[in-house]
């Protein structure tokens, strides 16, 4: 039988709904249930993971456990747009901190947080497999090569 | 020598279209009709026949492992493909996958067909959103066609469903028993081994586990039979009963200080200089290499004086002269003169510090100290005694000190004690001195 839906009646946890029955409930679809949900929500408060344990009938730990786990996975808001600066050997060796350090410097901000006003969220990544363009940095999930301490700066002058 | 002609690349370099009928028009697609046409265990000899070696990391023999599952099993079966791809500067997958998908699930069907898996699971890396299109677009096309679903081709009996199944960044994902967990949907936690996957793996069942370019090396072992592989590579020793040979083409991706990063496909056992002068266009900037990594960054480092090793898996191991762990992924990345090695150790013992799943304690908190020391080196606050350290710290973790349950704790200290066995004067340098490394001084410690 499937659970009744969230009682806020947000139409979000209609959508989860129908993911969670699409993979009819397996408890090895979890990861791909979060992945919906971080879509869905932009991150994974608690209540929803509270939502997919009962959904999949699995205990909250293991729901916990697995969101925890997994990098990619993030249990506070983020910002409006991302900026992630790969920090794989290959980039790293091409200057990937000083590019860091401009990013950092220009937002104000520390790699893993995200501006006070909600705009952007600066972070860090291993390699993405695209060292041939290293250093690479994905803004908004578009990766961008031969990255420089300007370029960087260039793209997120609109964003802050 | 005749011209090397590239084998997995061939569609790709012409640009060829990914498409089902496309790579068909090329000759697609023959292969599984060859494999169709013998026994499950005959298209199993013939890959044993050509000394394969997993492509993953760790070079096991490819038709070997396969054979390692219970005779007479009546299933299920599953075949896990590892495209996690997630040794740092390795990037021959997402090629592979993106550019020329068919090459990669043809492959598949004819490893589920040896190994009589009705079930395949790709497991890709959730950075690789192109790779992913392209493969389910490949296996929409499949099933359409008929190269998926029941009776493949109208072989009574031969069924296959393949699912893709993404993960959410975790290196460890990568490592094979840890792929199953995430496959589960649990925490990547690698599993104690024995057993091995082949008997029991998924979902406690018989699995095989092998990455994307060694299943696209099935599809050619199959079209053109084991000699044909066989007539590429480094021969193993005969004076060497336990050398297995370097058989077949691969994948090298060239990155870091050199004018051309790029991906080339040779026969196994080019040498870095060949690579990195020939095929990467040379040390960018004029100058020359300090260190090259020869194989993703849990393999070590060569020398500038061992550029002349040639990279397969019988040149470069812990009983070699240069002592590198492995070929591993035959991922070369160039460090040059003007680099600190305490800088790129210290980039590496981050990524381990971060990706030790953290079951293992000598693998947890070891990889956490040797980040420390290397910090505090990095900082001008080393101590004369923090290199022996290091080194002891190295020398503990992992498999094979028997310390660990998984290969990452002996990827995390091979690095270390490479890079203190043939930098040890450069890092005593900055220890004498208290000087900070060079990128230390350009930009502010995170
Ligand atoms: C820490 C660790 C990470 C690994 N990462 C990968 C990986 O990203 N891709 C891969 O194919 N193999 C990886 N491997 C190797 C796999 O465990 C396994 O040997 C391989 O997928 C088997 O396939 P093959 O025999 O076709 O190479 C990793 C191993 C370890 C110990
Ligand atoms: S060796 Fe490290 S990564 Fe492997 S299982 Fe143990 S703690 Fe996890
Ligand atoms: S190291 Fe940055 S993309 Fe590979």
């Amino acid at each position: 039988m499937a659970p009744a839906s969230h009682p806020s009646g947000d139409k979000r946890f209609k959508i989860l709904d129908v993911t969670m029955k699409r993979h009819l409930y397996q408890h090895d679809a979890l990861i791909e249930v979060l992945h919906k949900a971080q879509e869905l929500f932009g991150f994974l408060e608690l209540d929803v993971l509270l939502y997919v344990a009962r959904g999949l009938k699995l205990p909250p730990s293991r729901v916990y456990g697995v969101a925890t786990f997994y990098h990619l996975f993030s249990l506070k808001p983020q910002g409006e747009h991302t900026c992630v600066v790969c920090m794989g050997t290959a980039c790293f060796v091409k200057g990937a901190d000083r590019l860091l350090a401009a990013i950092e410097q220009q937002a104000g901000i520390k790699a893993g947080q995200t501006t006070p006003n909600g705009k952007l969220s600066v972070m860090t990544a291993r390699c993405i497999g695209a060292c041939g363009i290293a250093p690479a940095v994905v803004f908004d999930g578009v990766t961008a090569g031969q990255q420089t301490p300007e370029t960087v700066q260039q793209q997120l002058k609109g964003w802050l | 020598m005749a011209e090397f002609e590239p084998v997995l690349l061939r569609r790709i370099l012409k640009n060829a279209s990914p498409s089902l009928e496309a790579y068909r028009a090329d000759g697609g697609y023959r292969a599984l009709d060859k494999a169709l046409a013998m026994s499950p265990a005959d298209v199993t000899k013939a890959v044993v026949d050509s000394k394969l070696r997993g492509r993953g990391g760790a070079g096991f023999p490819c038709g070997v492992k396969w054979t390692f599952l219970p005779k007479d099993h009546p299933g299920p079966i599953y075949l896990c493909v590892n495209a996690d791809e997630s040794e740092p500067c390795t990037f021959n997958n997402r090629i592979l996958m993106h550019q020329d998908p068919h090459q990669v699930l043809e492959g598949m069907i004819i490893a589920s067909y040896a190994i009589r898996a009705q079930v395949a699971y790709l497991y890709i890396r959730y950075e690789y959103g192109d790779a992913t299109r392209a493969m389910q677009q490949a296996i929409d096309e499949a099933y359409a066609a008929g190269l998926l679903g029941k009776n493949i081709l109208g072989k009574q009996g031969f069924d296959l469903d393949v699912y893709i199944h993404r993960g959410a960044g975790a290196y460890i994902c990568g490592e094979e028993t840890g792929l199953i967990e995430s496959l589960e949907g649990k925490r990547a936690w690698p599993r104690i081994k024995p057993p091995f996957p082949a008997v029991e793996g998924a979902f406690r069942k018989p699995t095989i586990v092998n990455n994307i370019e060694t299943l696209a090396c099935v599809t050619h072992i199959l079209d053109r039979g084991p000699e044909w592989f066989k007539s590429m590579g480094t021969p193993a020793d005969p004076a060497n009963p336990r050398d297995a040979g370097s058989y077949g083409p691969k994948l090298y991706c060239i990155s870091g200080h050199v004018n051309k990063p790029c991906c080339v496909e040779l026969p196994l056992g080019v040498t870095a200089r060949e690579l990195i002068d020939k095929h990467g266009g040379g040390v960018w900037k004029g100058r020359k290499a300090k260190a090259i990594v020869p194989g993703g960054i849990s393999m070590g480092f060569l020398t500038a004086d061992e550029i002349d090793t040639k990279l397969d898996f019988g040149s470069l191991g812990p009983f070699t002269k240069n002592g590198c762990l492995g070929l591993g992924t035959a991922a070369v990345t160039v460090i040059d003169e003007e680099t600190s090695m305490v800088d790129v150790l210290y980039n590496i013992c981050r990524f381990f510090e971060h990706e030790s799943c953290g079951q293992c304690t000598p693998c947890r908190e070891g990889t956490g100290w040797m980040l420390k020391i290397v910090d505090r080196i990095r900082k001008g606050l080393g101590r004369a005694e923090d290199l022996n350290i290091l080194e002891e710290v190295g020398h503990q973790i992992g498999i094979m000190p028997g310390t660990t349950i998984c290969g990452l704790a002996d990827g995390a200290g091979w690095p270390v004690k490479q890079a203190i066995r043939k930098f040890r004067a450069e890092f005593e340098s900055y220890i004498k001195s208290g000087k900070k490394t060079h990128t230390l001084q350009l930009v502010a410690a995170h």
